[in-house]
C-alpha cells in the first residue's frame, strides 16, 4: 500500500499572515513563522513537512493565492 | 526548500496554485480579507469555462475598486453603485461576452440601490457579485446598509440602533422577488467546503447568463477584519455566529434548469 | 449621386432617425420632456430588428449615462439625451467618461431653471456644457446645432469626434430646434461596425483581452498624485489639440456690419430674422455663430470684433457666452447682452431694440 504525501510552496513575498491556513491544514504542517517579509508581514512556515497529505486546503483559503500544494503517492 | 519535500514538487505533481488570470501583483485588501478568495474563485471559474477572452468585469467603488489590478481580464471601474448600469451597457452591446459586477454592501445595498434592483428586474444577462461585510472597508469602517442591528461602526459607535439608523436591508431577498432573476444565492468564503460551494454558485451563475437566462445575484457574506477590528480567525467566528443567523446561506432562487 | 430624400420631422426625431443610419451601436434614455421623442421614435422604429441598434429606456438618467459608459468603454457607438434636470444628473457619469477617456455622445435639449424650471426651451446650461459640468478639470466637446438639419448632421459629427479623441462629446440643442419641424435630409445608411473594425479602431476598449495584450481597463481612478497628475497633463495635452483643431463657427452678413451679433443655437435663427429688421431700419448688422461652444471660436470673435460699433450677445439665458466673447473680445469693442430667462424665447423685434440701445 502507498500513502499520499503532500508539499506545498508558499510565497513569503505576498503572504500577509492572516493565518487562515494555519486554522484550515488538518495536520499541522504550517504555523506562523517569527520573521517578516518585505512587506513587513509575520509569513506562514512548514513546520512538519512530513505530515502533508497535499489536501490543499491551505492552498484553497488561503486569499492572497499565495500556496501553491502538489501530491503524490508514495509507495511504502 | 524543506528536504522532505524533495521528489514532490514537480508539475506533474501539481495539485492547487492560484488561477493564471491572478497575477502577481500584491493585492492591497487587509490580511484574511475575503476578497482574495472571491477574486480566486472568479478567476478559477472564468478559466474553466475558457473564457478568458471573453469577459469584462466591472469593479466598484469601494475595497475593490482595484480588482482590475489583480485579474487580467478586460475590467470598467464603474463610478460608486453604479456597475450594473455599467455591466448593462457592456452586455447589451456585446451580448456574446461574460460580464459581471463585483460589488461591496455600500456600493450595491446602499448608493446603487437603484441600478442593482433595475438591472435585476430587467433580466441582464449579468451576474453581480455581492460582497457584503455589514461594513464600509474602504472609507475606514462606516455603518453600511447591511450593519447588523448592536454592531458598532465608525459612524454607529454606540451600535446601530434602529430608531437612529433604520435596519440593515436584506437585498438579496429582494433579488430573489424580481422577475428577472434566475439565480439568486447567498454563499460565504470562510472554510474548505463553503468556499467550494460559492465557487460552484459563481459558476452557475455566469453559466446561467451566458445561457440568456436572465440575471444572477451571488451574495457573499464576507469578513472585514480591520473593519470589524478582529484578527482574520476571530472574524470568521463572529461571522458565523453574528451574520449568518441575520444573512442565512443557501440558494434563495434557482430557476437556472427551467 | 442617389437622389436625396427631403423629409419633415422635429429635431428630437431627426436626432433619432440619424443615429440609426450612422451605425450607432445603442441608445440609452429616461424620458423627459422636451425630448422624449428622441426615445419615442427609436421605440416606434425598432431599429435593434434593422440595424441591430440597441435601445434601452433606463431606470434614471444616472443610470443612462453609466450604460453609455459602459458601451462605450467596450469600443461601442453608443449615446442618451435628456434635458437640463436630467443632464444635471448625468454630471457624474460624463466626468467620470472624461477621467476614463470614453467616448460617448450626449444630447442636452435645453429647457429653462434652475431647478425643475420649466419645460419651455433655453440656453441656460451653456457654463454647465463648456466647463466641464462635473468634478475635476475636463471638457467635453460641445456642438450647438441651430436647425432640425444640423440636429441630424451632429449625430455623426459627434462621434467622430468622440472618437477621434477618446472624449466625451455633447450636443447641446434646446426645446425649440429638439420640438420643432423643419426639413431635414438624412444621412444615407452606413452599417454597424464590426467587431473585426472596433478591435481595430479601438485597441483601448474592454470586448474580452486576448492573449496578445495586456489587460484593458476602463477608470478614472489614481491613487499616486504624480501619475494622476502626468494623466491630467495628458488630458490637457488633448484638450489643447481639440482647441487647435476643432473650432467650428458661422458667419452671416459680417462683411459690412457696423454691429456683429454672437448668438448660438436657436438664439442664432431668431438673431437671423433680427438682422433682417435691423438692415431694414438701415442698421447694419451681421451674425457671428459659434457651432462648437467648446472649444471656443476665441480668436476668430477676436477678428470679426475688429473695426465694428459693437457686439451684441444674443443668448435665452441670463447671460452666460457672453463672459466668453467679453474674454475674446478683451476690451478692443463694446460687448452687450440680451437674454430672456424662464423659457421665453426672444422676439426678434426686442433683439432689434437691443441693437438700438448700443447705437445710442
Amino acid at each position: 500500500m502507498g500513502r499520499m504525501k503532500g508539499a506545498i510552496v508558499v510565497d513569503t513575498a505576498r503572504c500577509k499572515g492572516c493565518a487562515l491556513c494555519v486554522q484550515a491544514c488538518p495536520k499541522a504542517v504550517i504555523a506562523m513563522g517569527k520573521r517578516v517579509n518585505v512587506s513587513g508581514y509575520p509569513y506562514v512556515e512548514v513546520i512538519c513537512a512530513d505530515e502533508c497529505i497535499g489536501c490543499a486546503s491551505c492552498g484553497i483559503v488561503c486569499p492572497d493565492g499565495c500556496i501553491t500544494v502538489y501530491r503524490k503517492r508514495i509507495d511504502d | 526548500m524543506n528536504a522532505e519535500f524533495n521528489g514532490i514538487i514537480s508539475p506533474e505533481n501539481l495539485v492547487y496554485k492560484k488561477p493564471e488570470l491572478m497575477n502577481e501583483v500584491p493585492m492591497h485588501y487587509c490580511p484574511g480579507c475575503s476578497h482574495g478568495v472571491v477574486h480566486k474563485l472568479i478567476g478559477e471559474v472564468i478559466e474553466e469555462m475558457e473564457m478568458e477572452e471573453k469577459t469584462v468585469g466591472v469593479s466598484p467603488v469601494g475595497c475593490a475598486v482595484f480588482a482590475y489590478r489583480y485579474l487580467d481580464i478586460d475590467w470598467q471601474e464603474a463610478a460608486h453603485g453604479r456597475a450594473p448600469a455599467v455591466a448593462t451597457g457592456i452586455k447589451r452591446l456585446w451580448p456574446d461576452r461574460l460580464v459581471f459586477t463585483y460589488q461591496g454592501d455600500g456600493d450595491l445595498a446602499c448608493i446603487g440601490t437603484a441600478e442593482t434592483i433595475h438591472a435585476l428586474n430587467r433580466g441582464e444577462n449579468i451576474v453581480i457579485i455581492f460582497i457584503n461585510n455589514a461594513i464600509y472597508g474602504m472609507t475606514g469602517g462606516q455603518m453600511a446598509p447591511t450593519t447588523l442591528l448592536g454592531q458598532k461602526t465608525a459612524t454607529c459607535p454606540y451600535g446601530r440602533d434602529a430608531e437612529l439608523h433604520g435596519y440593515p436591508i436584506k437585498i438579496t431577498e429582494i433579488a430573489a422577488q424580481l422577475e428577472g432573476t434566475c439565480y439568486v444565492t447567498r454563499q460565504s468564503v470562510e472554510s474548505v467546503a463553503s468556499i467550494r460551494s460559492a465557487k460552484r454558485a459563481i459558476r452557475k451563475a455566469f453559466e446561467a447568463s451566458m445561457a440568456g437566462k436572465g440575471s444572477s445575484l451571488v451574495e457573499i457574506v464576507s469578513t472585514c477584519s480591520s473593519g470589524w477590528k478582529l484578527s482574520p480567525v476571530k472574524a470568521n467566528e463572529w461571522m458565523k455566529n453574528n451574520m449568518f443567523p441575520f444573512y442565512p446561506k443557501g440558494d434563495l432562487k434557482d430557476k437556472t434548469s427551467e | 449621386m442617389a437622389e436625396q430624400e427631403v423629409t419633415l420631422m422635429k429635431g428630437n426625431e431627426a436626432i433619432a432617425r440619424a443615429a440609426v443610419r450612422c451605425g450607432v451601436d445603442g441608445y440609452f434614455g429616461y424620458p423627459i420632456t422636451p425630448q422624449s421623442e428622441v426615445i419615442e421614435t427609436l421605440a416606434l422604429d425598432k431599429p435593434w430588428e434593422t440595424t441591430g441598434m440597441v435601445v434601452v429606456q433606463a431606470e434614471s438618467e444616472v443610470a443612462s449615462i453609466n450604460m453609455v459608459y459602459g458601451a462605450a468603454g467596450a469600443g461601442k457607438r453608443a449615446f442618451t439625451s435628456s434635458s437640463s434636470p436630467g443632464i444635471a444628473l448625468m454630471q457624474e457619469g460624463i466626468s467620470y467618461m472624461a477621467g476614463a477617456e470614453i467616448p460617448g455622445v450626449v444630447v442636452n435639449v435645453q429647457r429653462g431653471g434652475p431647478g425643475l424650471g420649466t419645460i419651455q426651451p433655453s440656453q441656460s446650461d451653456y457654463f454647465q456644457a463648456t466647463r466641464g459640468g462635473g468634478n475635476g478639470d475636463y471638457n467635453v466637446i460641445v456642438l450647438a446645432p441651430a436647425s432640425v438639419q444640423e440636429m441630424a448632421d451632429f449625430v455623426d459629427l459627434s462621434f467622430n469626434l468622440a472618437f477621434k479623441y477618446r472624449n466625451p462629446v455633447m450636443i447641446l440643442s434646446d426645446g425649440v430646434i429638439g420640438q420643432m419641424m423643419e426639413r431635414v435630409v438624412l444621412p444615407p445608411y452606413r452599417p454597424r461596425r464590426t467587431e473585426e473594425e472596433i478591435r481595430r479602431e479601438c485597441p483601448w476598449a474592454t470586448m474580452g483581452r486576448t492573449k496578445d495584450r495586456r489587460p484593458n481597463i476602463m477608470t478614472s481612478l489614481e491613487l499616486k498624485s504624480e501619475v494622476m497628475e502626468v494623466h491630467n497633463l495628458h488630458l490637457q495635452e488633448k484638450y489643447r489639440k481639440i482647441r487647435e483643431t476643432e473650432v467650428r463657427y458661422d458667419t452671416w452678413q459680417c462683411d459690412d456690419a457696423d454691429y456683429v451679433i454672437v448668438a448660438f443655437g436657436s438664439a442664432a435663427r431668431l438673431a437671423q430674422k433680427a438682422i433682417d429688421m435691423a438692415r431694414d431700419c438701415g442698421i447694419k448688422a451681421g451674425l457671428f455663430r459659434p457651432i462648437t461652444l467648446w472649444p471656443f471660436p476665441t480668436e476668430q470673435i477676436a477678428a470679426v470684433a475688429q473695426g465694428r460699433k459693437g457686439i451684441l450677445v444674443v443668448e435665452i439665458n441670463a447671460g452666460q457666452m457672453v463672459e466668453d466673447v467679453r474674454l475674446a473680445v478683451n476690451g478692443s469693442t463694446p460687448v452687450g447682452h440680451f437674454g430672456r430667462l424662464g423659457g421665453i424665447v426672444p422676439e426678434p423685434d426686442e433683439i432689434v431694440d437691443a441693437l438700438r440701445k448700443m447705437e445710442n
